[in-house]
């Protein structure tokens, strides 16, 4: 069952806060992983590892690399539990 | 041989410690394993982790650490790094906080911390999800969590230090090792300061049953706090223990020109190995011996300059007598009366933790003029022919030239041996 935006927002944000220590609310939806929150891509992929199991999707390697920002992530993640 | 030795200062730069680190089963810092330490407590304790039980493990028991680890990092550096290393980091900050956060540059500053065995708890948790969930779920930081050296280069990082980080794997013997490493870069000129220690996190089911299909660890699983009793007649292996020492090493000029607090001198380090047997200490002791005249020597000091011993003394049947004959050896008459404590005793064996642990022990034991007890010791073995600290501290010499020996050994047939002098007192 497809969980809301905000939901799925908070648990990435989650996410990012227990890999790096960064506050939750830096994980706004316009943000740039890389760019903005200046997470390396060790990082980005634990990130995405946990986002499989938190969410119960599959986000393959081919499509993870083009998540660049939260939104991105958010909505693959809303379109993938559909 | 030592008679020859001329009594003078090493022609050398000479090594000070100027800051100490310690994570244990006895205490999360160094005062409080210290206080522990000498009022004889011990860190033993049962181990309350499922897999003991459901693999019906032959020990039941080990010195866990006394402050956990994740009750002092945050979660977002816990994550990321093997149980060894953050053992390695908290004492490392204790230890760089103590020595004043040294203004240093990055290429002036070298890092030295081994670990006998490595990322183990990565490696077995991780073998875990690769089983039960397949390999998508192992993270991408496994390698470096679980490589022997990741504790060495989180330090190199966490201080910046950029003159090279190390990671000398000697089993038991790599915490003193570390030391003696990290000594040699400022001898040789290549670092100011040095971060320099050992680490371990192996109480696992699978380092239990390896240790225990050895016959290496005690059985004692009714009364684990009296357990590890080195030197006792019916002593029957070591007790797992976990935890990491580090100490901040700067060479004398170096210290001084910052106005730093010496807390003590590595003076002298001697390492050999026996090429004997891969886990058998050679009986008679000859690499042990020679590790401890080579420190010595390079100490410009004499056996008569001991004052305290800081033993390896594990508990096991056959090693703890193969040290007292190569202390013998070593330190000939000089020996009597010299305050040996078996402190593994009271903080079980840390592996590649314990050497630098007992380094700090000995820095502490020459800072305050008490050498620690050895607890458990009900009746002597009569082959122990050592005047041990039995119980209670003892009152030792701190007069200038006064040198504790510690000495650490490992399965591969390793032996570390550290002189060390006090605040107070050089051999130089």
């Amino acid at each position: 069952m497809a969980q809301s935006e905000n939901e799925i927002l908070d648990g990435i944000a989650e996410l990012v806060n227990e890999e790096t220590g960064l506050p939750k609310e830096s994980v706004e939806m316009d943000k740039s992983f890389t760019d903005d929150l200046d997470i390396d891509s060790l990082s980005m992929t634990s990130i995405v590892v946990h986002a499989e199991e938190k969410f119960g999707v599959t986000i393959p390697d081919e499509d993870s690399k083009n998540l660049r920002t939260v939104r991105d992530v958010v909505a693959y993640i809303q379109q993938a539990q559909g | 041989m030592s008679e020859q030795t001329p009594r003078s200062a090493p022609a050398s730069t000479a090594v000070v410690v100027t800051g100490m680190g310690a994570t244990t089963p006895l205490g999360g810092d160094v005062p409080s394993t210290w206080e522990a330490a000498l009022a004889g407590r011990s860190g033993a304790r049962p181990l309350t982790m499922p897999f003991v039980e459901e693999l019906g493990l032959p020990v039941t028991f080990g010195g866990t650490l006394a402050v956990p680890a994740t009750d002092v990092l945050p979660k977002h550096e816990s994550k990321k790094l093997d149980p060894s290393a953050q053992y390695a980091l908290i004492a490392g900050r204790e230890a760089w906080a103590q020595a004043g956060a040294p203004e240093v540059e990055g290429e002036r500053l070298g890092v030295v911390v081994a670990t006998g065995i490595g990322g183990v708890t990565t490696l077995i948790s991780a073998y875990d999800v690769l089983r039960e969930k397949g390999p998508r779920r192992v993270l991408p930081l496994t390698v470096p969590m679980l490589m022997p050296n990741g504790a060495a280069g989180a330090l190199a990082i966490e201080f910046g230090a950029q003159a090279g980080a190390h990671s000398p794997a000697s089993a038991c013997a790599s915490g003193a090792e570390a030391i003696a490493y990290g000594a040699e870069m400022i001898r040789t000129g290549r670092a100011d300061v040095v971060i320099a220690g050992g680490t371990e996190a192996a109480i696992l089911a699978l380092p239990i049953a390896a240790f225990a299909s050895m016959h290496a660890l005690s059985l004692r699983n009714d009364t684990p706090e009296t357990a590890s009793r080195p030197y006792d007649v019916t002593r029957d292996g070591f007790v797992l223990a976990e935890g990491a020492g580090v100490v901040v090493l700067e060479s004398e000029a170096h210290a001084t020109a910052r106005g730093a607090r010496v807390l003590g001198t590595i003076a002298g380090a001697g390492i050999t190995s026996d090429a004997h047997h891969i886990a058998a200490p050679d009986p008679a002791g000859l690499g042990a011996t020679r590790a401890m005249r080579a420190a010595l020597q390079q100490a410009g000091a004499q056996p008569s300059d001991v004052v305290h011993v800081n033993a390896h003394a594990t508990s096991t049947p056959v090693g703890d007598l193969a040290e007292v004959a190569a202390l013998r050896s070593a330190l000939g008459g000089a020996l009597d009366g010299v305050a040996v404590s078996a402190t593994k005793s009271m903080t079980g064996h840390l592996l590649g933790g314990a050497g630098s642990l007992e380094a700090i022990f000995c820095l502490k034991a020459l800072e305050e003029g008490l050498a620690p007890p050895t607890i458990n010791v009900t009746e002597l073995d009569p082959q122990v022919d050592l005047d041990v600290v039995l119980d209670e501290p003892r009152k030792i010499s701190t007069g200038s030239g006064a040198l504790a020996l510690n000495n650490s050994f490992g399965f591969g047939g390793h032996n570390a041996a550290l002189a060390i002098a006090g605040p107070t007192g050089s051999a130089a």
